[in-house]
């Protein structure tokens, strides 16, 4: 009996020792056959999409220690550009996904030099209100060409050209999945690239400890601007993903609850671990849509859940998780 | 002509101030204290009808749910990073926003001014709505009440030396921690008096507290946090700034106190009264 559990627990921390040393490969495999599990496809896609989302801000709370909780500007600049993108300028899929990702990209430029004059809890309210700042931007000053309160209505879905002259349409949602599914690929490839290089190291050791990496010779200001810029970029990506899937970039896209639901997303996962986020992102949108189902106040229990995480489980689900598993292994042997 | 809604954010931002300048915990749920407060007013008046018992009862009704808060969620995140406390509180007002909402609904109600002052009333120069000078003489007394706690009591020195060096005033057989707790109630008590003092300018609805909250950090930033005088210039400058637009530019006004607090950002980066390097 004992031995038998033994065994079971042995092959168990085996399959569990894999996935956070492969945890990449885990996550793409189960994202590959993701919209079967799932009782529609819509949801998959939206926890791609979220997923991309969180793992992007990831990069500035997780890694580099920097709260920011102004994320929704560049979501949403990505959902606008790409809205424009394909709506006036009459750009095809991979044109359109990419102007809302720069359009993210030069925004966070713009935004991130001006907040990084400032240190932590100012560069917090400072994130919020340049994010707010875009929200009134989109709502009155440029309302001929956002559609103000309406949003960015009737966003085409062109076909992908490939050479050759072939032509690839992505209008159903299995195929919009798979489109999302590659570009998250290539993103999380990316990521991943990038947090392991030293440049990645460069960005823990700030949220370490700053000054000390300051005093190793690092213009910290600088690395700090560009992890901002990076993390601007993949939100954008995951914005003009959204704008596209749902043919509107609407107003709350901007607005600061959709900065609020990735840091929420962020700490349920695990920040500062590389797939938390993803999972954090998955598990928000489940409870929002299994709760919503019995009342309209789901923001009522999510909000005491995430309270309840921030006390008891600062290191959220897959942290833990990881932690857990990685504590009995160090025990074993 | 700004000033009332300048005074309002006055009263948030000292508020937030105090709290963050003891505690180093950004209240993020002081917007929804705010838009509480001005449930309880609403509250109070249709129980009694009578306004100045609400000015006595939100205060209380407030500082009570602050002081339930601090100790049941903000105490168990001491000694962490100070982003706990802020994620904490922006669970809370997510909370907090949807359970006004389940209890009075997701509309908006009106909040009658009280019929004494009802109308304009005459300054020898210029006419004045009578609700609004009552809006500014209140938080200058409220303020001034407030200095004197800070600076002529024992606890107030108490408070002042907290705020300099927690450790020190620890150390001199301080519990600091009952410190920080009627500390987080004051400052919850004075987000409770200004959502009622807006009430009648603004109406009450779930969703008053977040923009006031934005704002507010606004006031923060271009002040220089913990800093009471910071607080009160910087509040009423930015309530010129945002009525003065608002009168030349009407939808401008949200616009205008970020531009604003960018260009004071670049000239001045710890803002107007803000000492470089505090708490960051």
């Amino acid at each position: 009996m004992e031995t038998q559990d033994r065994s079971t627990f042995a092959a168990w921390t085996r399959i569990t020792d894999f996935a956070s040393a492969n945890s990449l490969i885990v996550l793409l495999a189960f994202l590959a056959v993701f919209p079967f599990l799932v009782p529609y496809t819509a949801i998959a896609t939206q926890i791609l999409i979220s997923g991309l989302f969180a793992m992007g801000y990831n990069i500035l709370l997780g890694y580099t220690g920097l709260l920011s909780f102004g994320h929704a500007a560049y979501f949403g600049l990505g959902a606008y550009g790409a809205g424009m993108a394909l709506v006036y300028l009459k750009m095809g899929l991979i044109g359109g996904v990419l102007f809302g990702a720069v359009t993210a990209t030069l925004g966070a430029m713009a935004i991130g030099f001006l907040c990084l004059k400032r240190r932590g809890i100012y560069f917090c309210m400072l994130t919020l209100a340049f994010a707010q700042l875009f929200y009134f931007l989109a709502l009155v000053v440029f309302d001929n060409y956002t559609g103000g309160d309406n949003g960015l209505r009737d966003i085409p879905t062109p076909p992908i050209s490939l050479p050759f002259g072939i032509s690839l349409s992505v209008a159903t949602p299995l195929r919009f999945y798979y489109f999302v599914f590659v570009l998250c690929v290539l993103s999380f490839l990316a990521m991943r690239r990038m947090l392991n290089s030293p440049f990645g190291a460069v960005l823990q050791s700030i949220r370490e400890n700053e000054k000390r990496a300051k005093s190793c010779g690092f213009n910290t200001n600088r690395v700090k601007l560009i992890a901002f810029v990076f993390s601007g970029f993949f939100s954008g990506l995951a914005g003009s993903l959204y704008a596209i899937y749902y043919h509107i970039a609407p107003l709350n896209t901007l607005y600061w609850t959709t900065s609020g639901s990735v840091v929420m997303m962020t700490i349920l996962g695990g920040m500062g671990t590389f797939a938390g986020p993803f999972v954090g992102a998955a598990v928000f949108l489940i409870l929002e849509d299994v709760i919503s189902v019995f009342t309209k106040s789901w923001q009522l229990f999510v909000g005491a859940i995430f309270m309840l995480f921030v006390i008891f489980f600062p290191l959220g689900i897959w942290g833990t998780l990881q932690e857990r598993v990685f504590y009995r292994w160090l025990r074993q042997d | 002509m700004g000033l009332q809604i300048g005074m309002v954010y006055v009263l948030l931002a000292i508020g937030l101030s105090l709290i963050f300048g003891l505690m180093t915990v950004v209240n993020f749920a002081h917007g929804a204290f705010f838009m509480f407060g001005a449930y309880m007013g609403l509250f109070m008046m249709g129980l009694t009808g009578n306004f100045w018992l609400s000015l006595v009862f939100v205060p209380v009704a407030t500082g009570l749910l602050g002081l339930v808060v601090e100790r049941f969620t903000i105490r168990p995140l001491y000694g962490r990073d100070l982003n706990y406390p802020l994620l904490l509180t922006f669970g809370l007002s997510f909370v907090m926003v949807e359970g006004v909402r389940l209890i009075w609904g997701t509309i908006g109600h009106a909040f009658d001014t009280p019929s004494v002052l009802v109308g304009p009333v005459n300054l020898g120069f210029a006419m004045f709505p009578r609700y609004r000078l009552f809006v500014i003489v209140a938080t200058a007394i409220i303020v001034f009440l407030l200095w004197l706690f800070l600076e002529k009591t024992n606890l107030g020195l108490v408070i002042r030396a907290g705020t300099r060096d927690s450790i020190i005033v620890r150390v001199l057989g301080v519990d600091i921690s009952r410190i920080w707790f009627i500390v987080f109630g004051i400052g919850t008590a004075l987000a409770g008096i200004a959502g009622l003092l807006a009430a009648p300018m603004r109406g009450v609805h779930p969703d008053m507290g977040i923009s006031m909250l934005i704002e507010c950090f606004v006031v923060v930033v271009v002040g220089g946090m913990g800093s009471l005088r910071g607080a009160v210039i910087a509040g009423i400058l930015i309530g010129e700034v945002v009525s003065i637009t608002t009168l030349f530019y009407p939808m401008m006004g949200e616009v205008a106190i970020f531009i604003f607090m960018a260009i004071v950002l670049l000239i001045r980066p710890s803002g107007l009264f803000g000492e470089v390097g505090l708490l960051e």
